[in-house]
């Protein structure tokens, strides 16, 4: 009940949240509420972007080991070619003289050039499972093999962070917009006691109604008692205000960047309003599917390519619509597993064990692959077939929760997960 | 399918049944996103949990765990005797006397088996014993041995069937109770027996179905009451219910419409009361997944939460507010202020008398004050006052639930009243 007592004073709340000013001046409970509140505190605070790709992304087609001749040999035609004159724009785009990215992926390069993009390789689920439910349900839950959690891990990382003892106060609770996923359903790695909103996108964030239908519906809630209905009621009626002023409609991307008109692009645009509208997120989430490329799954180009495509477009224009703010922004991918490292009989490749991710942000020590690579020789693959596992995703994400959200209890956001010698270094 | 369930609970004239069927649909909660569950959902509604929603909870704990939705969604068909014990096929073979041959579990279409503990161990925490029933993962993986055979070929006639083939025939121990070698399916039977007979499960369920039926803390001595009523018919669930319903709690001050809706209660409850046709498109059923909770369409095991503070954010309480506004515009088949049966006669009469109206439809003739002031208002004074730093002007359409809508007259007062405070209670 505490998080609804304080809605009694939302718009302050807002402010010690780090809202613009200027926005609380146009709203009609602002100015009030500014007049007494103290604006310490009121400093920018970190975001993390988390980004699905559900159905199980081809990491060796996505961060190529080009160095590795069992990679050629298990895959005759669906490889990556090396980064060679003669493969041309066919090739991987090296990375570091072993790895490269899959061509699709050009768009991220001048990320890896920055030094803000860390791919991580051989990274994934302790499981055995090669179930897409079970292994998403893990990666979302933080608790490999464990199907009895409720709840998520960025669900109970914002519960952790909500009831630190000193140095921060319970009014961080209030942004209604703390944790936004742009998604139909609110996905089970969001899923939890915390508050957190799902919505399919921005312009669906409002009052269906004009005219004295929309300002009666919202007397209803400013009266009568002070319960949790009321209270979220007012909630709401004050996000919805913060988000007509953001202003989704007009919004314009900055820094030339350049959304692909696809699902994953707009939800990454209407990610990077959020942020820009101070509003408060601390944890976005979209996710993005098609990777279950069990047949014709193409090489450089094809249908994985066309699917890196959107993804890498989608993200390099998120980096650059953001400019400056990536300093307090980390974005963070992940797919439930990798796929078998021998293509099958249909040119495509089936469930397999260890995956990749990316990691980009400011704080992020890029251009540098991480993780250690366990080899493809037949005696180094996970049960003769797939990546072995060398990094837990678990220690990725513990990480960038410490270090980019200066997370404190690891231990309840990652039950069971001991944290403290299993950092990466990549922040 | 999800949306015959809620033409039914919509119009059918035995609610009692319909709120057990959702109860007991989120007890034993399946995930229609996983693998065929999907396809077993129709039967599951049709014969697992309708014809024993009301039964006997043995009667309905059997079903479930023979349901192929069930079998399929917490891995139990995989399940087999693991290397280290004798299956029931082996120790059949063994000679009168002679030394029990160790013979592995055949393994089926996919590879390695062995012992699956997912369903034993919901089974117990979130079916019966509930997470603090006094039981040890030692108990979860004899519950799970015990079940070992109880499957079904997901390909077929997707049936129950009991392979003894891939069931464990050591001799086990469940909470206490010795389970003996050599036995096939009657020890599974044995568990579901136990396990049902319990008395942590008796306060488990009676404190579920109090905290459905009357509020979400619901006071002890009136779970041990219902407990009571659970052991001494023998889990007869119309007799739990009814002791929970007759009570003086279930009456008191304290519980009146404290209980949050869940999304499925919202928009049954709405279409309800406008007399809404029965739908069984898919729309309605897109309502509830509008709303939050997906028939369905919960992932982890535990189901949707039975208490509101759950159901209440800022995303939801919008929802539920377009969804208002959305049946009262007319939006959804079926089912507006044209099905309503006062509504020809409320038209051309003064406001008062179609808030009133509203008022005794919608809420049972209970609404605060203040409600019932801004319901009557033309023109309520705070809310100019609200909106005086904020432009109202029109948003973008979108796939979603529509455009703004100018509402007026009794579809206004239909549409304030499903998106008011007081509604989204029962």
């Amino acid at each position: 009940m505490d998080r609804r007592v304080f809605m009694k004073s939302g718009a302050l709340a807002l402010v010690t949240m780090g809202l613009s000013p200027g926005f609380l001046r146009r709203t009609a409970y602002g100015a009030d509420l500014l007049k007494g509140a103290a604006l310490k505190g009121a400093a920018r605070g970190k975001t993390l972007i988390c980004l699905f790709q559900r159905g199980a992304a081809d990491a060796l087609n996505v961060v190529v080991p080009h160095g590795e001749a069992a990679y050629y040999r298990l895959r005759p035609s669906i490889a990556i070619p090396r980064p060679t004159l003669a493969a041309g724009p066919a090739g991987a785009i090296d990375l570091d003289g072993f790895f490269g990215l899959h061509p699709a992926l050009a768009p991220m390069k001048p990320l890896w050039d920055q030094g803000i993009l860390a791919p991580v390789h051989a990274v994934g689920s302790p499981s055995a499972t090669r179930s897409h439910f079970d292994a998403q349900d893990y990666m979302e839950s933080g608790t490999p093999d464990n199907k009895g959690t409720r709840d998520g891990w960025l669900n109970r990382y914002l519960a952790v962070k909500g009831t630190c003892e000193a140095g921060c106060t319970p009014h961080a609770k209030a942004s209604p917009f703390r944790a936004v996923a742009m998604t139909p359903q609110m996905p089970r790695v969001l899923q939890g006691p915390s508050p957190t909103i799902a919505m399919n996108s921005l312009d669906e964030f409002s009052v269906r109604a004009t005219g004295p239908a929309a300002d009666r519906l919202e007397a209803l809630y400013r009266t009568g008692t002070a319960d949790v209905v009321h209270a979220a009621g007012g909630e709401m009626f004050e996000a919805v205000k913060i988000l007509k002023s953001a202003n989704p409609q007009k919004y314009l991307p900055q820094h030339n960047a350049s959304y692909p008109n696809s699902p994953f692009g707009t939800r990454l645009k209407q990610i990077a309003q959020l942020i820009k509208a101070d509003v408060g997120v601390e944890v976005a989430f979209a996710d993005v599917g098609g990777w279950d490329t069990h047949v014709n799954q193409g090489a450089s180009t094809g249908q994985l390519a066309a699917r890196l495509d959107d993804f890498a477009r989608s993200i390099a224009a998120l980096v650059a619509d953001l400019g400056d703010r990536m300093g307090d922004v980390t974005i963070m991918t992940m797919s439930e597993f990798g796929r078998t490292v021998r293509q099958n009989g249909n040119a495509g490749t089936d469930h397999g064990h260890a995956s990749a991710l990316f990691v980009i942000g400011g704080d992020v020590k890029g251009r540098k692959v991480y993780g250690t690579w366990p080899g493809l020789e037949p005696e180094q693959l996970y049960e003769g077939r797939d990546l072995a596992l060398t990094t837990d995703f678990r220690a990725v994400f513990s990480e960038v929760a410490s270090k980019h959200l200066g997370a404190t209890k690891l231990e309840a956001v990652f039950p069971g997960f001991d944290a403290r010698h299993a950092q990466l270094g990549l922040l | 399918m999800q949306s015959a369930k809620l033409a039914r609970a919509v119009s059918s004239e035995r609610q009692l049944q319909e709120v057990l069927t959702d109860f007991w649909e989120n007890h034993f909660t399946v995930f229609a996103g996983k693998g065929q569950v999907r396809l077993f959902i129709p039967a599951y509604d049709r014969d697992v949990i309708r014809p024993n929603a009301m039964g006997k909870f043995r009667d309905l704990l059997g079903a479930v765990a023979r349901s192929p939705a069930m079998l399929f969604y917490l891995d139990q068909w995989q399940s087999a005797a693991d290397s280290v014990h004798p299956t029931l096929v082996a120790a059949r073979q063994q000679r009168p006397g002679g030394r029990m041959m160790q013979q592995r579990a055949q393994p089926g279409p996919r590879g390695r088996r062995g012992l699956n503990e997912n369903y034993a161990r919901e089974l117990l925490e979130l079916h019966t014993l509930g997470v603090d029933g006094g039981y040890t993962q030692q108990d979860i993986i004899e519950v799970a041995r015990a079940l070992t055979g109880w499957t079904m070929n997901p390909r077929g006639a997707a049936e129950f069937t009991f392979r003894p083939e891939i069931h464990d025939a050591g001799k086990k121990v469940v909470l206490g109770h010795a389970l003996p070698a050599g036995r096939g399916i009657e020890d599974g039977e044995a568990v579901l027996d136990i396990l049902a007979r319990h008395p942590a499960t008796a306060h488990f369920v009676a404190r579920k179905l109090a905290t459905r039926f009357v509020i979400d803390a619901p006071p002890p001595a009136l779970v041990d009451r219902a407990a009571q009523t659970f052991i001494r018919t023998d889990g007869d669930i119309r007799e739990v219910v009814r002791t929970i319903v007759t009570s003086p709690e279930f009456f008191a001050r304290s519980a009146y419409r404290v209980k949050v809706k869940s999304p499925f209660e919202l928009v049954a409850s709405a279409l309800r009361t406008v007399g809404a046709q029965a739908d069984t498109t898919v729309r309605s059923a897109q309502l509830v997944a509008f709303l939050g909770a997906p028939m369905f369409g919960h992932q982890a095991p535990n189901g949707w939460p039975e208490t509101g503070e759950a159901w209440m954010n800022s995303g939801s309480i919008l929802n539920r507010i377009n969804f208002g506004l959305g049946l009262a515009a007319g939006r959804f088949p079926g089912a507006g202020v044209g099905t309503w049966s006062d509504a020809e006669r409320l038209k051309h009469l003064p406001r008062e008398d179609q808030v009133d109206a509203v008022v005794l439809a919608f809420f049972g003739g209970q609404v605060s004050p203040d409600t019932r002031q801004i319901l009557l208002s033309g023109e309520n004074p705070l809310a100019t006052k609200l909106a005086a730093g904020v432009p109202l002007d029109s948003v973008a359409s979108d796939k979603g639930i529509g455009r703004p809508v100018q509402l007026n007259g009794l579809a206004q007062v239909i549409g304030l009243a499903i998106g008011a405070p007081e509604f989204q209670r029962r």
